[in-house]
């Protein structure tokens, strides 16, 4: 991996923001609506409920933030392989000197960029709204979202991947991977609910995070074994995804799929 | 002795049914720019993909500077650079600022100064700061060998790049790619359906026919070969009845 050539990928992608700032509100947007939406919704419920109100609702302000670096990490990743195909860059790209390491390590640097961008947000917001303060989860907090932003990075690269070898017709399959295991990633409710299926949750990396972050809202304590679980099943999904790209990308040179994309 | 700049041995690339390049071999010596030059669909912009290492030959060797591309691709790519009619550079960056992104991927040294010379010398140094997406398409096909000739390549592939040119700048091209040999020491593979250009930039042309290479020589020696009056009949010739021409042609040259 050399450092010059992920920033000058780095930098095509930021020109991008700065020279079309509307750009910013797709990255903006979405997020905001969504805590609003659940934000609004658990003060709401709080008002009706009053002293009964089970407190574990306003987890959800923290849920809504934390699932949002997964998804644009992994966003990040997916659209940094489709900008070039929409703008018929693809070939330059590939013929120019960089390494599939290279190319890997600037998808995650504008992953964490954008993860970065709108999870702050989302933290002010929230604080200044609905007086939630993302930073009770304090130490936990840190490797929660790098945990978050590691399996964001695994989903994208194998949304790139599933693109690369299905072609621009998997576009859509790749914007829904996330949604695909949103219901078993223990976000919005524990692993229990999900009864016979709990066992799909318990081989992503994300629902231990989300486990972990409500315990540490209700006892103030760092659940540093759901961490620790979910790094190591981040450290096996991220070799697995990585194996898989340079398949696919050896496919894809196999088969011309890199040519196609560049006359489509 | 110093191998030449590109060899490809036995180059053969297989789609299902189809075999696009056919156990081709040819060599660039330093210095030379050799016409690749066939039909629609007769495999020229596979075999240059090939070159890239975007395509992975089904059989056959690809070497570059004497090492194998296959071996050390990266290392190899940075004295090389290419442009084609089938792509652009990403339209929504500036003009500089592409250039800027591709000069560091390629490690331009000096990089400001040499994108005001690229640009320079394309002609096109008023659409600097202009929107990539907004040229025309002469304009993006100056862009795109602006981005071609950043880094002074060793080796340079063509693929058309004067399609879409008009006759003036078409002219002003063929120039520069004679200057970025004679000048800043380029080794190019070009292929172009101009037989003009062809005739004007090309020390020597290879023949290609579905896959397959008909005729390596220096323009002259192929109108000798073929008895043609001009480059362009020869190839209407052997676009319209391939092998079969090129086998009569191959024995009155041999009587
Ligand atoms: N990815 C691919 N899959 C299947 N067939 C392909 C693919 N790429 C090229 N071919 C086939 O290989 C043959 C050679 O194509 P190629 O693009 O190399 O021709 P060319 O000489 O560059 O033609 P042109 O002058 O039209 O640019 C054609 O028959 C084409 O249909
Ligand atoms: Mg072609």
């Amino acid at each position: 991996m050399n450092v010059v050539t992920v920033q000058a990928l780095v930098l095509r992608y930021l020109y991008l923001y700065t020279r079309t700032p509307i750009r910013l509100v797709e990255l903006l947007f979405w997020p905001l609506v969504h805590l609003l939406v659940w934000g609004y919704l658990t003060e709401f419920l709080k008002s009706h409920t009053g002293d009964a109100f089970p407190y574990e609702i306003t987890y959800l302000i923290g849920a809504v933030i934390l699932w949002d670096i997964l998804f644009r990490a992994q966003q990040g990743v997916a659209i940094f392989f489709l900008e070039d195909v929409w703008s018929r860059n693809l070939l330059n790209v590939f013929a120019a000197p960089v390494t599939n390491a290279d190319y890997l390590a600037a998808t995650y640097v504008v992953g964490f960029l954008r993860a970065a961008v709108t999870s702050t947000l989302l933290g002010v917001l929230s604080a200044l709204l609905y007086s939630f303060n993302i930073l009770q989860l304090n130490w936990g907090l840190l490797p929660s979202i790098f945990n978050l932003l590691v399996f964001g990075w695994g989903l994208g690269m194998i949304s790139t991947a599933l693109i690369v070898r299905w072609g621009p017709a998997a576009e859509t399959l790749a914007w829904a991977v996330p949604f695909f295991i949103q219901p078993f990633s223990a976000v919005f409710y524990p692993v229990d609910t999900l009864g016979k299926l709990a066992w799909i949750s318990k081989m992503l990396p994300c629902s231990y995070v989300f486990e972990g972050m409500r315990k540490t809202l209700k006892t103030g304590e760092v659940d540093w074994q759901s961490i620790g679980i979910a790094t190591g099943l981040n450290c096996v999904l991220l070799a697995l995804a990585g194996i898989l790209f340079i398949r696919v990308m050896n496919v894809a040179r196999e088969k011309a799929l890199l040519t196609k994309f560049a006359s489509q | 002795m110093e191998p030449p700049v590109l060899r490809v041995s036995k180059l053969t690339k297989t789609f299902g049914e189809v075999n696009s390049v056919d156990g081709v071999s040819f060599a660039i010596k330093k210095g030379e720019i050799l016409g690749l030059l066939g039909a629609n669909g007769a495999g020229k912009t596979t075999a240059i993909n090939m070159v890239l290492g975007i395509i992975t030959p089904t059989a056959g060797r690809v070497e570059v500077f004497g090492e194998d591309l296959h071996a050390s691709r990266v290392e190899l790519l940075r004295r090389m650079n290419f442009c084609s009619t089938y792509t652009q550079l990403p339209g929504n960056l500036r003009v500089w600022q592409n250039l800027n992104v591709f000069g560091k991927l390629y490690r331009v040294r000096h990089l400001k100064e040499r994108i005001d010379q690229v640009l320079e010398m394309l002609e096109i140094s008023h659409l600097k700061n202009r929107v990539s997406g907004e040229l025309s398409a002469g304009e993006s096909t100056r862009l795109n060998l602006c981005k071609a000739l950043l880094n002074k390549p060793n080796l340079l592939l063509l693929d058309e790049p004067t399609a879409s040119l008009d006759p003036d700048i078409a002219d002003k091209v063929r120039k520069v790619v004679r200057r970025s040999r004679d000048d800043e020491g380029s080794t190019i593979l070009y292929t172009s359906h101009n037989m003009r250009d062809v005739e004007e930039v090309c020390d020597r042309v290879v023949f290609m026919h579905k896959g397959r290479i008909l005729f390596v020589g220096t323009p002259g020696e192929t109108l000798q070969h073929f008895k043609e009056e001009s480059l362009e009949e020869v190839f209407i010739r052997v676009a319209r009845s391939g092998e079969i021409e090129s086998d009569k042609a191959g024995k009155e040259a041999g009587e």
